[in-house]
C-alpha cells in the first residue's frame, strides 16, 4: 500500500482525497498558495508546503515544485485531483520520473487520450460510435467543404487539442465554413499551440451522457453506470445525476461495454470517464477524461464504492476486489455544485469573504465542501465553494431532498448559485425529464432573484456582522496595520 | 541578495540528536508555559469566575482584534521563586492589536494572590512601561489587585524601580502623548488607587471594581467609621461622586467594551516608513532550527545556518565576509522589513569588532534595525592580544551598540557570556527586546572557566600554607560553583528575573521579530549621534 501521498490540488477535491486517504491510514501532504495560506484544505492538513505566490501557474501548476515538495515531505505518491495538472501527461511523466507513483492513468494513456483526434481514431478502430466527421489532412479550404457537405449541416470546427469550449465553432451553411476554421484554428494555435481543427457533426438537442470506468493494472476493466451531466452553464456542467431518464436497460448495457472497450483501446488504468453525446437513441464517443470526475460522487451514492480509495488501491498494484456482476446501481442520486458566481450576470465569479456558512445535513445528504465561515475566497481559481449529493429511492425523491437541502444552505457575504439551482430542479421540463445541454439557455434564460431574497440576503449579511461579537465600525479593518505581520500572522503566541 | 547555501544534512545523526534534544527543550517550555497560563491554583480561579468576572487572559482575549498576534511578555517571570506561588508574577503582560493599533497591556491576575505585586511583579510591569515608552504604544492597564504582597515589602517599596515608578511612568508617559487607560476590574488598594487615578481616562465595573487610598478595616482603625466596599469607592461612588472614574460599566464585556471604544477614539500615530517590500518565507526551513543549533554550548555551529532560517528567502547580503571571521554582519529582510543582523561565530576579536562597529554606523546612518544574535564566549584574551589593544577595539563595538539610535533586537541563540553580553546589546545596552532561545546560557563566564579561577586563587592561598594538593580536593572544591553557575545560566533563572523579555521558540523567532520591528515603528528613528570612538 501507498506510504504518504501528496495532494496536488486545492479546495473540495483536495479535502475529499484528505478524508479517503485518511479512512485508509494513509497520511497525506497538502500544498498550498500564498493565496491559499487559510484554505480549508491547509487547515485541515497535518502537514503542509506553501508552493508559491497566488497564481496557478507559479503554483498548483508548476511541476518541479509540487515534486519537491513530494520528495521534501517523503510522499511516495502524487494525487492530482481534477483540473490543474491532473491531465497532464509531462506532469504524470515527471512524477514518474521522480520515483513516485501518480494515483491516476499511465502517462502514455493520457497523452493518447488527450488528442481529440487520435482519440477519435483510436475509438472508431475499437469500433466505439463517433460522431460523424474527420480530419482533412490536405487542409485545404475545398475539402474541408466536401467533407462538411458529406456529414450534412449544422457541423462543430473543433481543435485537435483543445477543451473547454476554446476553439470551437457552429457552422449552419457553407457560406460560414471557411471563416470558422480560420477563427478557430488562430484561436486553437494561440490556446494550445496546435492549429489542428477537425470537423463533426453538430448535434442541436444532445444529451451529455458520460460513462464511469475503471481499471486496474491486472486487465480488469469494468463499468460503473452512466452519469447524465446535460445542465451545463458556459460549457460547464452544474447538475448531473445518475441513472439518466433517456437510457434503456439495453442501452445502458450497449453504452457501458463501449465504454469499457474505450478504456481498454487506450490500455487505461485507474479511474477515468467516457463522454458521449447522445441524441435519439444514438450515443457518439466524445472523449476520456483521464482524472477523478467533479461529479464523481453520484457514482458513489448509487453503487456504494469509493471511487478514490479505489484509485489509491489500484496505484498501490492492488487489482479491483469487484467484478462487473458485482456492480449493482441503487436509487437516483443528484449532485448540485455549489458556485461563488452570480447567475443574474451571466455566471460571473463573485469571489469574496464568507461572513457565515451553514451547510445542509440530513440522511442521504453529501457535503463535499472546501470553504468555512469566514474563509475569504480567492480570486485566482475556479470559484467552486463545494457540492451537494443526495440520494433518493426515485428521481423526484432525489430533487426533493437536493431542494431542501440547498433551501438549508446559508452562504452569507458572497453571491452564488444555490437558489438558480433550487429553480433549476424545480422547473416543469427538469422534472419531466428534458434535459439537454442548452437547457438553462432555453429555460432560465433571465434568471433573476427576487426582491424578496435580495432583502433577505442583506438581513443575513447584517446578523452575521453583528453575530461577528464586535460592533461593526469603520475602523475594524485594521487599516493601520494592512499588509504588516499582525494582520499577516493571525492568531499568534510565544 | 544570493541565498545562503546551507551546509546542513539533515541526515546526518549530529542533526538528530540536536534535534532530539531541542524538541525535548520545546516540550520543556510548552509545558511550563502551559503551566503559568492557568494562573492561580484551581480553587482560585473557580472562585473568581463564580463572582462573574473573567480571568486575565479571557480579559485581553476579548480586548484585541479577532485573530491577531499577542506577543506577550515573560510569561514565565518568577518561575521557580516564591515557591512557585506567584505563576507569571500574577500579572500578564504584553503587546497585541485594538482597532487595529498596537497596545501595551498591563492585566493583574486575581487568581494569584489576589493580583499582589511581588518585587518581580512590579519589575515586570515596570517593564511593560518600558515598552510603551520605548515603542511609543498607549498603555491599558486591567487592574484587579489588594496592592503590594506584603510579606515582600522591603523588595517592592522604597527603591527606585519599585512601586512608585509604575506612577512615575504614568505621568511620564502620558506626558509623552503615550495614552494611559485604566480598567478596574477588581480591588484597587492603597498605592493601587494611582494606577487609575494616574490614568487619562479609567473605567470601573459595577459591583466589582472598587478604588480607595484606605480601605474599610483601615478606616475602621483610623477613624472608627463602618462602611462597605462599594459604599466606600466603588463604581457609584467614582463616578457619579468623586469624578475618580470616568466610565461606568455593568460587567467584564461591556468595560472591555468601552475600552475597546477609547481606544478606537485615540490619534493614529504615523508610523515610520521603512523600505518594506512583499514578505516571503525563508527558503530552509525553519523548523530546521531545531537540528541546526546544538544544546551543548560547546560545540560550534555556524550562526548563518540559523539567519537562513529567519530572514526572507534565506537572502543574506554580507559584509565584510572575509574578515574579522568571529562576527558575521550582513544585510537581509524579515517579513519584508529591512534589518542588519550581527551574529557570532566564535569570540571576539580586535577585527571582528572593528567589523560589527563598522556595520552599526552603517544601519545607524541608513536608519535599518539591528538584529544581534548572540552566541559569545566573550573578548580573546592573552599578552599578544592585550598589546594589540583588544580592549580598545572591544569598547568601539561596545560604544557603537551603546548609542547606535536604530531600533535594536537581541536573541540569545546560544551563550550569552561576559563583555561578550554587552557587545553584543545585553540588556543593560535597552535592546527594544530581548530573547532568549531554550537552549540559551547566560553567565559572566561559563562555570568551568569560574570554579578554575576560583581554584587558582585558592591554591595559591594553599601552597603558602604548605597543604599538599589532591585532584579531589580540587573537584570538591570546584563542585559548587559548578553547580551554582549551572543552575544559574539557565533560561529559566534569566527570564524568571526579567534579564530577558521571554523564551521564545526558535522557529517563531522571525514572526516574533517582525511583529517587534513593527511596534518600534510607532516612533521615528533618529539621526545617528556617536560619541568618541577610542582610537
Amino acid at each position: 500500500m501507498l506510504k504518504k501521498i501528496l495532494i496536488a490540488n486545492r479546495g473540495e477535491i483536495a479535502v475529499r482525497i484528505m478524508r479517503a486517504a485518511r479512512e485508509m491510514g494513509i497520511p497525506t501532504v497538502s500544498v498550498y498558495s500564498e493565496a491559499d495560506r487559510e484554505a480549508l484544505h491547509v487547515r485541515l492538513a497535518t502537514e503542509a508546503v506553501l508552493l508559491g505566490p497566488a497564481p496557478a501557474n507559479e503554483s498548483y501548476l508548476v511541476i518541479s515544485k509540487l515534486i519537491d515538495a513530494a520528495k521534501k515531505t517523503g510522499c511516495d505518491s502524487v494525487h492530482p485531483g481534477y483540473g490543474f495538472l491532473a491531465e497532464n501527461a509531462e506532469f504524470a511523466q515527471a512524477v514518474q520520473d521522480a520515483k513516485l507513483t501518480f494515483i491516476g492513468p499511465q502517462p502514455r494513456a493520457i497523452r493518447a487520450l488527450g488528442n481529440k483526434l487520435g482519440a477519435r481514431s483510436m475509438m472508431s478502430k475499437a469500433n466505439v460510435p463517433t460522431v460523424p466527421g474527420g480530419e482533412v489532412k490536405s487542409g485545404s479550404i475545398d475539402d474541408f467543404k466536401s467533407l462538411a457537405t458529406k456529414i450534412g449541416y449544422p457541423i462543430i470546427v473543433k481543435a485537435a487539442a483543445g477543451g473547454g469550449g476554446k476553439g470551437m465553432r457552429i457552422v449552419t451553411d457553407e457560406v460560414q465554413l471557411q471563416e470558422a476554421v480560420e477563427a478557430a484554428q488562430r484561436e486553437a494555435k494561440s490556446s494550445f499551440g496546435d492549429a489542428t481543427v477537425y470537423l463533426e457533426k453538430y448535434l442541436s438537442h444532445p444529451r451529455h451522457i458520460e460513462v464511469q470506468v475503471i481499471a486496474d493494472s491486472f486487465g480488469h476493466t469494468i463499468h460503473l453506470f452512466e452519469r447524465e451531466c446535460s445542465i451545463q452553464r458556459r460549457h460547464q456542467k452544474i447538475i448531473e445525476e445518475t441513472p439518466s431518464l433517456a437510457l434503456t436497460p439495453e442501452l445502458r448495457t450497449k453504452m457501458g461495454d463501449a465504454a469499457v472497450a474505450a478504456a481498454k483501446a487506450a490500455s487505461y488504468i485507474s479511474a477515468g470517464t467516457v463522454e458521449f453525446l447522445y441524441d435519439s437513441g444514438n450515443f457518439y464517443f466524445l472523449e476520456v477524461n483521464t482524472r477523478i470526475q467533479v461529479e464523481h460522487p453520484i457514482t458513489e451514492m448509487v453503487t456504494g464504492i469509493d471511487l478514490v480509495k479505489e484509485q489509491i488501491r489500484i496505484a498501490s498494484g492492488e487489482q479491483l476486489s469487484f467484478s462487473q456482476a458485482d456492480v449493482k446501481m441503487r436509487g437516483h442520486a443528484t449532485e448540485c455544485r455549489i458556485y461563488a458566481e452570480d447567475p443574474a450576470t451571466g455566471f460571473l465569479p463573485s469571489p469574496g469573504k464568507i461572513l457565515h456558512l451553514k451547510e445542509p445535513v440530513g440522511g442521504n445528504v453529501r457535503v463535499d465542501s472546501g470553504v468555512y465561515s469566514g474563509f475569504d475566497v480567492p480570486i485566482y481559481y475556479d470559484p467552486i465553494l463545494s457540492k451537494v449529493i443526495t440520494l433518493g429511492r426515485t428521481r423526484d425523491e432525489s430533487i426533493d431532498r437536493m431542494t431542501l437541502a440547498l433551501k438549508d444552505y446559508r452562504i452569507v457575504g458572497i453571491k452564488n448559485n444555490v437558489r438558480f439551482l433550487i429553480d433549476c430542479l424545480n422547473h416543469p421540463e427538469y422534472r419531466a425529464g428534458n434535459l439537454f445541454t442548452g437547457f438553462i439557455d432555453k429555460n432560465l434564460p433571465e434568471w433573476a432573484e427576487s426582491e424578496t431574497d435580495k432583502e433577505l440576503d442583506a438581513a443575513y449579511a447584517g446578523a452575521a456582522l453583528a453575530m461577528s461579537g464586535r460592533q461593526v465600525s469603520s475602523t475594524d479593518a485594521l487599516p493601520d496595520l494592512e499588509n504588516s505581520p499582525w494582520q499577516a500572522l493571525g492568531s499568534w503566541e510565544l | 541578495m544570493y541565498r545562503i547555501e546551507s551546509k546542513i544534512d539533515t541526515k546526518s545523526p549530529e542533526y538528530r540528536q540536536n534535534q532530539e534534544d531541542n524538541k525535548r527543550l520545546m516540550e520543556q517550555l510548552r509545558d511550563r508555559l502551559e503551566t503559568v497560563r492557568k494562573g492561580g491554583p484551581p480553587q482560585a480561579v473557580e472562585r473568581h469566575k463564580s463572582r462573574g468576572k473573567l480571568t486575565a487572559r479571557e480579559r485581553l482575549a476579548k480586548l484585541f482584534d479577532d485573530n491577531t498576534p499577542f506577543v506577550e511578555l515573560s510569561p514565565l517571570a518568577a518561575w521557580d521563586m516564591y515557591d512557585n506561588d506567584a505563576p507569571g508574577a500574577g500579572m500578564v503582560t504584553g503587546v497585541g492589536v485594538v482597532h487595529g493599533r498596537e497596545v501595551v497591556v498591563v492585566a493583574n491576575d486575581a487568581t494569584v494572590k489576589g493580583g499582589t505585586y511581588f518585587p518581580i511583579t512590579i519589575k515586570k510591569h515596570v517593564r511593560a512601561q518600558e515598552v510603551a515608552r520605548k515603542n511609543h504604544l498607549p498603555c491599558i492597564y486591567l487592574v484587579d489587585s489588594g496592592g503590594i504582597f506584603l510579606p515582600e515589602q522591603s523588595g517592592t517599596f522604597p527603591d527606585r524601580d519599585h512601586f512608585g515608578k509604575i506612577f512615575y511612568n504614568q505621568a511620564t508617559l502620558s506626558a509623552l502623548g503615550i495614552p494611559q487607560i485604566a480598567c478596574v476590574m477588581g480591588s484597587c488598594t492603597a498605592g493601587g488607587a494611582y494606577v487609575p487615578a494616574m490614568s487619562d481616562e479609567a473605567i470601573i465595573v459595577r459591583k466589582q471594581g472598587t478604588i480607595f487610598i484606605g480601605g474599610p478595616p483601615l478606616v475602621k482603625a483610623a477613624t472608627g467609621e463602618e462602611v462597605t466596599d462599594e459604599d466606600l469607592g466603588g463604581a457609584d461612588v467614582h463616578c457619579r461622586i468623586s469624578g475618580t472614574a470616568d466610565h461606568y460599566a455593568q460587567n467584564d464585556d461591556h468595560a472591555i467594551q468601552i475600552c475597546r471604544n477609547i481606544v478606537e477614539t485615540l490619534d493614529r500615530s504615523k508610523k515610520f516608513e521603512l523600505d518594506r517590500t512583499k514578505a516571503e518565507d525563508p527558503y530552509y526551513d525553519p523548523n530546521e532550527l531545531y537540528g541546526v543549533v546544538p544544546t551543548d554550548l560547546k560545540q560550534p555551529f555556524d550562526v548563518r545556518e540559523v539567519i537562513a532560517r529567519i530572514v526572507d528567502g534565506s537572502r543574506f547580503q554580507e559584509f565584510k565576509a572575509l574578515y574579522g571571521l568571529t562576527l558575521v554582519c550582513g544585510f537581509a529582510r524579515i517579513h519584508g522589513y529591512p534589518v542588519g543582523i550581527l551574529g557570532n561565530n566564535g569570540v571576539l576579536f580586535s577585527e571582528s569588532s572593528l567589523k560589527g562597529a563598522h556595520f552599526i554606523e552603517l544601519c545607524a546612518k541608513r536608519k535599518i534595525p539591528l538584529i544581534f544574535l548572540q552566541n559569545i564566549t566573550g573578548f580573546i584574551v592573552g599578552k599578544k592580544y592585550e598589546h594589540g589593544g583588544i580592549a580598545r577595539d572591544g569598547a568601539k563595538l561596545v560604544h557603537a551598540v551603546a548609542n547606535a539610535q536604530v531600533p535594536k533586537f537581541t536573541v540569545i541563540v546560544g551563550g550569552s557570556y561576559g563583555a561578550g553580553n554587552y557587545a553584543m546589546c545585553g540588556r543593560g545596552y535597552d535592546p527594544n527586546f530581548l530573547w532568549m532561545w531554550p537552549n540559551g546560557k547566560i553567565c559572566v563566564m561559563g562555570g568551568e572557566q569560574a570554579a578554575d579561577v576560583l581554584w587558582t586563587v585558592k591554591k595559591a592561598q594553599l601552597n603558602k600554607q604548605g597543604v599538599k594538593l589532591t585532584t579531589e580536593m580540587e573537584a570538591e572544591f570546584k563542585k559548587p560553583t559548578l553547580a551554582k553557575y549551572e543552575q544559574e545560566s539557565s533560561a529559566y533563572y534569566s527570564t524568571a528575573r526579567l534579564w530577558d523579555d521571554g523564551i521564545v521558540d526558535p522557529k517563531k523567532t522571525r514572526d516574533l521579530l517582525a511583529l517587534a520591528i513593527s511596534m518600534s515603528l510607532n516612533t521615528p528613528i533618529p539621526e545617528p549621534q556617536f560619541g568618541v570612538f577610542r582610537m
